[in-house]
């Protein structure tokens, strides 16, 4: 029964945890969050992506101040208007470039760490999903937004992946000009992409976070070592004093202080980025004006979407796009194809060990052939790296059902 | 030892707290108003071919500019201070905004009077008021007299001498 | 220690994708052209000294063509009407003889199709401006004339309007290939700017003479530097067909000193924000190096005695 003290000064810390339980929401989400003491930096990567989400929000706003969605003004509102004559535009610009880029090589650690560590099992399965749909979802913004400068990477990027929905042997051209909503990307495309990309897929990442911090409250955070911590018994031990002996540390302050030295750290590389070596974010192919009546001599993905895009590449049509359609699907799969129930770090699990760090260069090759014209060895390689990524997931029941339970987790 | 972790936390606090007001500073700069903008502030008005007791709209930053040569029959409007000499003929140039609540009054040549149709506001033909709600006179803009044309958006010495004497508002 | 080594293995794996992606896959897609410094080695070099006296008067047959401002010569006719003629608008030489390398004009002056690299384009047609020089001496003593006219400071935007402009347009400085774009104001009542109007059709009555001469629109350079590398450019323009061979435009013959300051006007049109960026990226940094020592005392004085 809620009690309300009449001598509560109000706005008072007592009136506002009367009504509010900031007392409460303090020690659950921050004070008493309870995180393993056993972590490396790497853990720091989920705050970088939330920090880098902010820069993303934050950036955008000021762009969307000064931003056209009119296929006839796109281009200039960006690269005349607010690179050369807001206050400051360029600066926003490049870091929403730089940002939008960024944001995917610390998704893909955060991945590929949540992979090694095995914190996907064991009561994570709905950690590792929801981050898998913020994967999804942040792919969709990116590419939403890549259309919006309307150059002519983005018509022709656009021209491609829509094309993609036609289904190969299906041929489902009304489906693909019904996504368009029309025969080519035009003014229809540019406000539907506008529209996704400035309302509906932001609204939907941040529910997404919101459900992948509640999918990781109750099995808490993982460690190192894989090790099942009891975090009542550990917490205890920190509440008495015991701060050397406990296995936890409170979220605030002492994981946040080692996540925000982290930060530290990131956004020294990320604003070197943003000042001195932005190519890479901002491809000078997208400075050309887009043109319905050229095609660039190169076309291509940005850099994450390549390995994905070389999957496609070998096979002819319709294998290509099973091949391109198990590889958006199977990361979700990974917690139910896993058969092993060692929660461990992969150092600790050699046939998973070997899948591990297989995998990793894979994907490095896949990504690196998306990008080199599909000519000669290229294509070799391309296709040796497409089936082994194929043959790797096939594989992971099997080698993981082979292994042997590890003794001693604690 | 406590003491210390506090410190350094809030040492931290406070430094971020000062890159938030360059945020802040450079957000501030991204709402100012672009060059451009700034630039297309002036406007030229060629007043040669101008008739008596014939209101001309013209627009300077986005605003009506009531343009009007005041027939010598209205004394009282001719005698006015606030008028502006243009080659030797009086004009009224001002911004046409009633200054109640800014909607644009109606000039009525026969009657040498502005009524404003929102609230019944009127102004004589040199923007004086005749009838409430509006509590102050049409404003006159910033101008230079060149010849027979005026620039708007440009100050000169007349416009600053009706300033001080407190006749542009 | 253990993180150094995980951060080593990050950072590794982050630099041979960005190698990869970036300098590797773009030393494939796009072949080096040697940069030759606007040297010209394929013109013989001109040993005759020139005479500008003799080449002020060779000059006159210039004028009925081109307008020459440093010597009082006007344009014989208007943009539009001159494109209808030869294609495009002959340019105004008064900066020539300081922007153009003195090889290259003097051979230009010989032959003009094959020193600008056109005759490809020019087999069934003659090349709008006929040779002007028949021998060494007299190109010596046009180039020599040009040199004594020039100005002694040339902006960069009139070296570019010079080099460039007759066919390149500048949205983004209000530069067309007529001309800057004149300042109108629309007609309060029926919105619409008849000046504007005037101009844009004899600008689009030039583009249509543009086209039929080049076979393609020229594009519009406001925002080439951010489009093409500055390796691009320059080679680029030393020797077009070198990066796009059967390209229609020509060798223009600018010499180091002319290239230089058309490329400061593409910097400073197409990325304005350059010095504000050089300026303000080494405070940021600064920023983030206290933030992070900040941050790092933070983190040991918490972490200290726990491990």
């Amino acid at each position: 029964m809620a009690h309300f003290d009449p001598n509560a000064r109000p706005f008072s810390h007592k009136w506002l945890d009367e009504r509010l339980a900031i007392d409460t929401l303090k020690r659950v989400l921050s004070t008493e969050y309870w995180i393993p003491k056993n972590i490396n930096f790497l853990w720091a990567m989920g705050m970088i992506l939330a920090a880098t989400f902010g820069v993303l929000l934050i950036s955008g706003i000021f762009l969307l101040m000064y931003y056209i969605p009119d296929t006839k003004l796109a281009f200039d509102s960006v690269n005349h208007t607010i690179m050369g004559e807001v206050g400051y535009g360029w600066l926003w610009r490049h870091m929403h470039g730089v940002a939008a880029s960024v944001v995917f090589l610390i998704i893909y650690i955060h991945m590929f760490v949540g992979i090694y560590y095995g914190s996907y099992k064991r009561g994570r399965e709905l950690i590792w999903l929801s981050g898998m749909l913020l994967f999804v979802s942040f792919s969709a913004e990116a590419f939403s937004g890549y259309m919006l400068p309307w150059g002519q990477m983005s018509y022709w990027a656009g021209m491609v992946i829509t094309n993609l929905f036609s289904l190969g042997s299906l041929d489902l051209q009304g489906l693909v000009e019904w996504i368009r909503g029309d025969y080519v990307p035009g003014q229809a495309f540019l406000g539907r992409f506008f529209m996704l990309h400035v309302l509906l897929m932001p609204l939907i990442i941040m529910a997404l976070i919101v459900l992948h911090f509640g999918t990781l409250r109750i099995p808490h955070v993982n460690n190192q070592d894989g090790e099942e911590i009891d975090f009542e018994a550990e917490a205890e031990k920190w509440k008495a004093g015991k701060r050397k002996e406990s296995k936890v540390i409170p979220f605030n302050p002492v994981f946040l202080s080692k996540d925000v030295f982290v930060m530290g750290i990131y956004f020294i590389f990320y604003f070197y980025l943003v000042f001195y070596h932005f190519e890479f974010a901002m491809d000078p192919v997208n400075f050309d004006p887009a043109d319905p009546l050229k095609t660039p001599p190169h076309i291509y993905p940005e850099w994450y979407f390549l390995w994905s895009y070389e999957i496609l590449r070998p096979f002819p049509k319709d294998p290509g796009l099973l091949a391109f359609g198990f590889a958006q699907v199977i990361f979700f799969l990974l917690p139910f194809l896993d058969r092993s129930p060692n929660v461990a770090p992969a150092s600790r699990r050699k046939p998973f060990r070997c899948w591990f760090w297989i995998l990793l260069v894979d994907m490095i090759v896949l990504t690196i052939m998306g990008k080199v014209p599909p000519i000669g060895i290229y294509t070799t390689i391309g296709t040796i790296a497409a089936w082994v990524f194929i043959l790797l997931w096939v594989a992971l029941p099997f080698i993981t059902k082979m292994e042997k339970p590890i003794r001693g987790a604690k | 030892m406590s003491d210390r972790r506090d410190f350094f936390g809030k040492a931290l606090g406070a430094f971020a707290g000062l890159g938030a007001l360059g945020a802040l500073y450079a957000a501030k700069r991204t709402w100012d108003p672009l060059p451009s903008v700034k630039a297309a502030g002036y406007t030229t008005i060629d007043l040669s071919q101008a008739q008596e007791n014939v209101l001309y709209t013209e627009m300077w930053r986005g605003k009506p500019i009531f343009v009007l040569k005041v027939p010598k029959k209205d004394k009282k409007a001719y005698d006015d201070p606030r008028l502006i000499k243009v080659g030797g003929e009086k004009f009224f140039i001002a911004i046409g905004l009633c200054t109640h609540l800014g909607c644009i009054p109606a000039y009525y040549p026969d009657q040498y009077k502005f009524i404003c149709a929102c609230h019944g506001g009127q102004f004589n033909a040199a923007g004086e008021v005749l009838k409430a709600p509006p509590p102050s006179p049409l404003v006159i803009p910033p101008f230079k007299v060149e010849g027979k044309k005026v620039v708007l958006g440009e100050t000169s010495p007349e416009y600053e001498k009706l300033k001080e004497a407190g006749l542009v508002s | 220690m253990k993180e150094l080594k995980i951060l080593a293995v990050v950072v590794f794996f982050t630099l041979v994708t960005y190698w990869g992606v970036e300098p590797y896959a773009h030393s494939v897609m796009h072949k080096h052209v040697e940069f030759k410094n606007f040297k010209y080695e394929d013109l013989k070099p001109i040993t005759a000294k020139g005479d500008p006296a003799k080449g002020q008067a060779l000059a006159a047959a210039c004028a009925g063509c081109h307008s020459i401002k440093a010597a009082k010569m006007p344009a014989p006719m208007d943009p539009v009407t001159a494109s209808a003629t030869y294609g495009v608008n002959p340019p105004d030489l008064s900066l020539a003889g300081k922007l153009l390398d003195a090889k290259y004009l003097a051979h230009f002056l010989k032959d003009p199709t094959h020193t600008a690299l056109v005759a490809h384009k020019f087999k069934n047609k003659p090349y709008p401006m006929p040779p002007m020089a028949t021998d060494d001496q007299s190109a010596a003593d046009l180039v020599a004339y040009f040199k004594s006219i020039a100005p002694k400071e040339v902006t960069p935007k009139e070296a570019y309007e010079f080099a460039c402009g007759r066919c390149h347009q500048m949205r983004y400085a209000k530069w067309t290939q007529i001309g800057e774009e004149p300042k109108t104001k629309p007609n309060i009542q029926t919105k619409m700017d008849e000046k504007k109007l005037e101009f844009e059709q004899k600008l689009a009555k030039y583009k249509d003479h543009l086209v039929k001469y080049m076979g393609k629109l020229p594009p519009d350079l406001s925002i080439i530097v951010r489009a093409r590398s500055e390796e691009f450019l320059k080679t680029f323009v030393e020797d077009p067909q070198a990066q796009l061979p059967g390209t229609a435009m020509p060798r223009v013959g600018l010499n180091k000193e002319g290239y230089e300051l058309v490329f400061k006007r593409l910097e400073e049109v197409g990325d304005p924000s350059k010095p504000k960026r050089e300026a303000v990226g080494p405070w940021v940094l600064a920023y983030f190096f206290v933030f992070t020592i900040l941050a790092y005392l933070w983190y040991k004085s918490q972490w200290k005695g726990l491990k």
